[in-house]
């Protein structure tokens, strides 16, 4: 994931590419199978997604299969009116406020860990691998062990205790690592400079390391925000008695067959493409504002 | 220690925080949970047993579960690497464009940040009996009767798998291939190499590291799934945490833990086979 914002940051590859210069402007015949193949990759990425959202806007008479049976809003109000669907609303409500709560720890953790991780210290494998592990490990089985865990601890599972955990052990581990690839273009000399005129070690971090880190730590957010958002294994067990979003839609997948369904993967996705959209938005403006500064460098 | 670690662990802390409460004791917790006795009603006697792990490694269910799970692993990491290989080095080698090839890039990546299980269920209106795939065959009169076993099977299951995961591979791959000096390749063909020299002798062996790495996401992410398994399959096959997850559902608590215990060295022995081959710090940090 961390390649995303190194290519955010245009200016800086550039040279690199023209060193390259094609010998000829003769394209092999691998180019356009290999096209043709991203093509067919691209197509089969969003065309399922897009076959939903269009199925999502049926009327009444609407089923899960094409073709479309009229046109109208029927399910989305379906959704958010009907008791049968569960309760989309609040469901939603406490995603997008443990998404918020998840994303600010994010990005605060992961940004103290990336300062450390810049140089070696005592200790350092250990807690690398941990992260590691706590990224691969299976959602399925660590949510179990935190339900566990807070049972024998007396604690009541909710999303705002052990779901909030849970979904940590899954998103700083992404922050984390791409406060690394951030990291490893930023250029210690700012910071020697910064003390070297007398700022302290807080000052230094806040008025130089952080501008200077700005883009990469709005994708720091984004990842925080989106993983959260869509999280499901490791809310499964430690969620308590009210579910995320996701959950919600996990219900539905085993019990509703109608396009309300859909109208709630088109509305989760609307939200998502929000997130995505703000993000990229911020990251090029802050780019852009810089110019080609010293400081894109 | 010194000042420089003190401050260095200051950082970590909160990281740490984290990870020791919700990833390290949990982990402990259910090994300790897999070596006790239940009381068949979802609690816990303290009895130290290893019947949990007799069960679990002596039933026949265990090997088949094992055997499914391997075989959705592997085929969802071969179509996962090709495609994400191919997808890669069209990106970094063949499209010459920077800016093209970063958008082209973001395309590729903007499904990530949005819902798995949406993306799933999104086969269901292209896959069923009546969906897309199946009235586009029909019309074209490739076949007579509609492919039944397209949806609700192991071709779904490995469908929405490599649908989910073959960013997994694109995004560490193009960050090794992006690595690549040009200038290797461009000397490589003034010597004469062929451009399947250039291939086999230059662009795989420098891609290993994001191959590993892509690898390690796709494996342990199969092998850790239930619901795409459970869906897709629409109940026909299981995996190894589909059949944990039926234990929990029945609060079997300790032989849960038990499967999940030898799951976790199952993954660990398999993701430490492709570590051999990379430096996964080294990769990461730089």
């Amino acid at each position: 994931m961390t390649a995303v914002l190194e290519r955010l940051d245009v200016p800086m590859v550039k040279s690199r590419r023209h060193a390259a210069a094609p010998r000829s402007d003769r394209r092999p015949w691998t180019f356009y199978a290999l096209a043709a193949v991203f093509t067919l990759y691209v197509a089969a990425l969003y065309g399922p997604m897009i076959c939903i959202y269009i199925l999502s806007f049926q009327d009444v008479r609407g089923g899960l299969v094409f073709p479309m049976k009229g046109r109208s809003l029927h399910w989305f109000v379906d959704l958010f009116t009907q008791v049968r669907t569960g309760d989309v609303k609040g469901s939603f409500d406490r995603s997008i406020k443990l998404a918020v709560l998840v994303t600010v720890i994010t990005l605060v953790v992961s940004f103290l860990a990336g300062l450390a991780f810049r140089r070696r210290f005592i200790g350092d494998t250990f807690v690398f691998y941990l992260m590691i592990g706590s990224l691969v490990a299976p959602g399925l089985v660590l949510g179990i062990g935190i339900g566990l865990l807070f049972q024998w601890l007396g604690i009541n599972a909710s999303w705002y205790t052990s779901a909030l955990g849970a979904q940590l052990s899954w998103t700083l581990p992404f922050g984390v690592l791409v406060m690394f690839a951030v990291m490893s273009r930023f250029n210690s000399a700012w910071e020697e400079a910064a003390r070297d005129l007398g700022a302290s070690r807080w000052q230094t971090i806040g008025l130089v390391v952080i501008p200077i880190l700005a883009p990469g730590l709005v994708a720091v957010a984004l990842f925080g925000f989106t993983l959260s958002y869509d999280e499901f294994a490791r809310s499964l067990q430690t969620a308590g008695s009210l579910n995320t979003l996701p959950l919600e839609i996990w219900s539905m997948t085993l019990n509703v067959t109608s396009p309300s369904l859909y109208a709630l993967g088109t509305v989760t996705t609307i939200v998502s493409f929000i997130a995505i959209g703000v993000s990229i938005g911020a990251i090029v403006l802050i780019n852009r504002r810089r110019g080609t500064g010293p400081a894109s460098r | 220690m010194s000042r420089k670690n003190w401050f260095a662990w200051l950082y970590v802390t909160p990281l740490m925080l984290v990870l020791v409460p919700f990833f390290l004791v949990p982990i402990l917790v259910v090994l300790v949970a897999s070596v006790l006795e239940t009381d068949g009603f979802g609690g816990l006697i303290p009895t130290f047993t290893l019947a949990n792990y007799v069960d679990v490694l002596t039933s026949a269910q265990t090997f088949h579960l094992y055997s499914a799970t391997l075989k959705f692993t592997t085929l969802t990491w071969l179509f996962t690497l090709v495609i994400g290989f191919l997808v890669a080095y069209f990106l970094v080698f063949h499209v010459k464009n920077q800016l093209l090839a970063i958008s082209l890039f973001l395309i590729c990546t903007v499904p990530f940040w949005t819902s798995n299980i949406i993306r799933m269920i999104s086969w269901i209106p292209l896959l069923g009996k009546e969906g897309l795939v199946n009235s586009a065959l029909l019309g074209t009169g490739l076949i007579r009767e509609p492919i039944e076993v397209l949806l609700y099977s192991g071709i779904a299951v490995v469908i929405a798998y490599v649908h989910q995961l073959t960013i997994f591979m694109v995004v560490p791959i193009f960050n090794s291939m992006a690595r690549i000096d040009k200038r290797v390749v461009e000397a490589a063909v003034d010597s004469g190499a062929s451009r399947l020299d250039v291939m086999r002798l230059i662009i795989i062996p420098m891609s290993k590291s994001g191959i590993a790495l892509g690898s390690i996401f796709v494996v342990s992410i199969v092998m850790g799934d239930f619901f795409v398994v459970k869906v897709m399959s629409g109940g026909g096959s299981a995996s190894v945490v589909s059949a944990f997850y039926e234990n929990v559902g029945v609060l079997q608590y300790p032989i849960a833990a038990a499967s999940a215990v030898l799951l976790t060295v199952v993954l660990i022995v398999a993701i430490s086979l492709i570590l051999r081959t990379v430096n996964i710090r080294r990769e990461i940090t730089q």
